[in-house]
């Protein structure tokens, strides 16, 4: 059977058991949870659907920009951050993915009853310290505390709404054959960093999260580049792979990326093998893909790598006419393959 | 040139001569899972001439695992007051009705371990009964034994195994066994035979006479085996060579082996695919049967049976290739997999599903 076949009976949910309860594979930010929102949970709007599936949304005839995201983390502080710098980083970089600046946010706390009031302190410092960085304000919020059985730690969610600043926004659905991909800087440092702090992995090296504002770099990106840019992604759960497959779906193109052009740090790749898993599959917190007219490139590439977070960028590929949906790896030896949306949580294998 | 120019290039020339020595239809099969998985990854059956093929064999850990060992576990699982402890790609793998991440969301305590020994911290950290899931080849055995061994010297009261480890040789010679499968050539497995030892072959090879090359993971070194297979054919050879003698020895790891033999005996074994094998798998020998966790919660491993859709043994097998099951891609995929082979990133259907499809 062609895979195209496949993957759309896929879609109408012929696999033989589904599942009647959430797991954690569902918020792994790969198919199970693609899936779990187009046939669940698209329902509560009026107004969304498939296609609106962006990292933010345009409102007030497309003046303002808003987006939500709910933080939860462990261990809730880690090298290069922790669960405050994280919630406002990771609300202004969504809503920046859209040509927009956030200015005000909203800030909902749930806390477990017995929460040291000193880490709750430095959480919220750290906080305040990310959005005045942006010139975010903090205008609303809300606490409640629960049980210690009902939750670990801290769960944090932050709602942003900003005023946008690229015309046209940039879109999931706007890449277009031609276009170049370009990566800001190395892949799967915060998955690993976290992965690494949970499991107790004794990696040589220490791995520091990317954890970042990625504001002042979509700024720089949209100064030079314009119009031109049609994609902004930024690249957190199910990683690249689940940025470049939901773009290329939305915009029915195909993308074809250069394995061995894509930046990965050395202590990353030895622990993805060890692992099991790859770099491309892995979240990252600081760290864009943007798409945009090949002749741009040039100049957007010297504009992220004269940024202290765009350092390391790098054109890692293509946007082609080939089947809508199909992201596929050139490796280094020349042969190709398929480059899928995650499944779901990642697991490190036996071995 | 740089090393990864000159790997590239390395990979290149050899496909060309893999290309004029193999001249009649070959069939290899790797019995390694990170082979399968780095052969789909790198691409690198487009390399090779058609009339090679290249089969997936039992060399993923989580796939061999039998169906009523799958059952087991979760039966485990679902006691009151215990900690199950596993690796992680077992999470998601399907026993009859259940998989271990179900029953965790349903509230069971499952965790997923990185190495077996700190199945033994956590029971030393808690009051629950800890088991862990001790599945795996050679190459995991000798940390599943060395667990153990720390529990009865910690005098743990409340650790237990799920033994389940398999042995590899005893499950080669029934693939060679196996009428559905013929085979001209095995690409030996680079984890397990560093444990084992290339010395471990000679007696399969001799019995079969068919070319065993033990090869690492780097694209060069896997189409360096295949060369050598190649070649072995052309000359009408049966031999064991090893490739990857940076990391496998002729006798293996003695101390690995060790801790295997102190706490493990063999003994027969269920494999998914190849039923059960003389001596393919391990139990607790005597002074260590107080770890057992079904003599300790009195379970008797259910006969459970594979999905009836579900390829997963012939594919083990080699009998069929992961892109001929009928379920494969429809009612089977890795976030909803009917049989283990889909689940892990060391299954054959994963690997095809993920690079391939």
């Amino acid at each position: 059977m062609p895979s195209n076949v496949r993957r759309w009976l896929k879609g109408i949910g012929v696999a033989g058991k589904r599942d009647d309860i959430i797991t954690l594979g569902h918020g792994g930010g790969g198919r199970l949870m693609h899936d779990l929102i187009v046939d669940e949970l698209l329902v509560v709007s009026d107004v969304m659907t498939e296609e609106d599936l962006e990292d933010a949304a345009l409102i007030d005839d497309d003046r303002l920009v808003i987006s939500t995201d709910g933080f939860t983390v462990q261990p809730l502080f880690f090298p290069g951050g922790d669960i405050g710098k994280l919630a406002a980083c990771g609300t202004i970089n969504d809503v920046a993915m859209r040509g927009a600046r956030v200015r005000w946010m909203s800030v909902a706390m749930i806390i477990t009853e017995g929460f040291a009031l000193d880490d709750l302190r430095r959480i919220i410092r750290s906080m305040r310290a990310a959005c005045e960085a942006d010139g975010v304000h903090v205008v609303t919020g809300d606490t409640k505390v629960v049980e210690r059985s009902a939750a670990d730690g801290i769960f944090i969610t932050t709602t942003g709404v900003g005023e946008r600043f690229a015309e046209p926004a940039p879109s999931a659905t706007s890449a277009r054959p031609g276009d170049r991909v370009v990566v800001s800087g190395t892949l799967g440092d915060h998955g690993i960093c976290v992965l690494a702090a949970r499991e107790e992995l004794s990696l040589r090296q220490a791995i520091e999260s990317d954890c970042a504002s990625l504001l002042s770099l979509t700024e720089a990106i949209i100064d030079v580049g314009g119009d031109a840019v049609h994609c902004l992604r930024d690249m957190t759960r199910g990683g690249m792979s689940a940025a470049l497959n939901e773009i290329a779906l939305a915009s029915e193109v195909s993308i074809e990326i250069e394995e061995g052009t894509i930046p990965v740090r050395g202590e990353v790749q030895g622990a993805c093998e060890l692992l099991g898993m790859s770099p491309l599959e892995i979240a990252n917190e600081g760290k864009l893909v943007a798409i945009c007219a090949p002749e741009v490139t040039d100049r957007l590439l010297e504009a992220l790598r004269s940024h202290p977070h765009g350092a390391e960028a790098t054109i890692v590929g293509e946007v082609g006419d080939g089947p809508a949906g199909r992201v596929i790896a050139r490796t280094p030896l020349g042969t190709t393959r398929l480059v899928d949306l995650p499944a779901g949580e990642l697991l490190p294998r036996i071995c | 040139m740089s090393k990864r120019e000159e790997a590239i290039a390395e990979s290149h020339r050899l496909a060309v001569e893999i290309s004029e020595v193999c001249d009649r239809p070959t069939i290899l099969m790797e019995v390694c899972g990170t082979h399968a998985h780095q052969f789909a990854r790198y691409g690198l059956a487009q390399l090779l001439p058609d009339h090679l093929q290249l089969l997936s064999g039992p060399g993923c850990p989580v796939c061999v695992t039998s169906a009523s060992e799958i059952d087991a576990a979760l039966m485990l699982a679902r006691l009151s007051d215990v900690t199950v402890a596993t690796f992680g790609d077992m999470m998601r793998v399907p026993g009859s009705d259940s998989t271990l991440s179900r029953e965790k969301a349903r509230g069971a305590d499952v965790r997923v371990v990185a190495s077996p020994i700190e199945a033994v911290a956590l029971a030393e950290r808690t009051e629950h009964q800890v088991i862990l899931i001790g599945i795996g080849f050679e190459t995991t055995t000798p940390g599943v034994a060395v667990a153990v061994r720390e529990a009865k010297r910690r005098g743990l009261s409340n650790f237990t195994l799920l033994c389940a480890g398999k042995r590899l040789i005893p499950a080669l010679d029934a693939l060679m066994a196996a009428e559905d499968v013929s085979l001209d050539g095995l690409l030996g497995p680079g984890h397990v035979s560093t444990i084992i030892g290339a010395g471990a072959y000679r007696e399969f090879v001799m019995r079969h006479r068919v070319p065993c090359v033990i090869a690492g993971f780097e694209p060069v070194q896997m189409l360096r085996a295949v060369l050598a297979l190649t070649r072995q054919l052309r000359d009408g050879r049966a031999e064991v060579q090893n490739v990857y003698r940076g990391a496998v020895g002729e006798e293996g790891n003695t101390k690995a082996l060790a801790a295997i033999d102190e706490v493990f005996e063999p003994a027969d074994a269920e494999w998914r695919g190849l039923g059960v094998i003389q001596a393919g798998g391990l139990r607790l020998r005597e002074r260590y049967t107080q770890f057992d966790a079904l003599t300790r919660f009195e379970i008797d491993p259910p006969d459970s049976r594979e999905h009836a859709e579900c390829c997963c043994g012939e594919v083990l097998r080699g009998a069929t290739r992961p892109q001929e099951c009928c379920a494969f891609g429809i009612a089977c995929i890795p976030e909803n997999p009917l049989g283990p082979c889909m689940v892990s990133s060391e299954g054959a259907c994963a690997a095809a599903y993920r690079y391939e499809a």
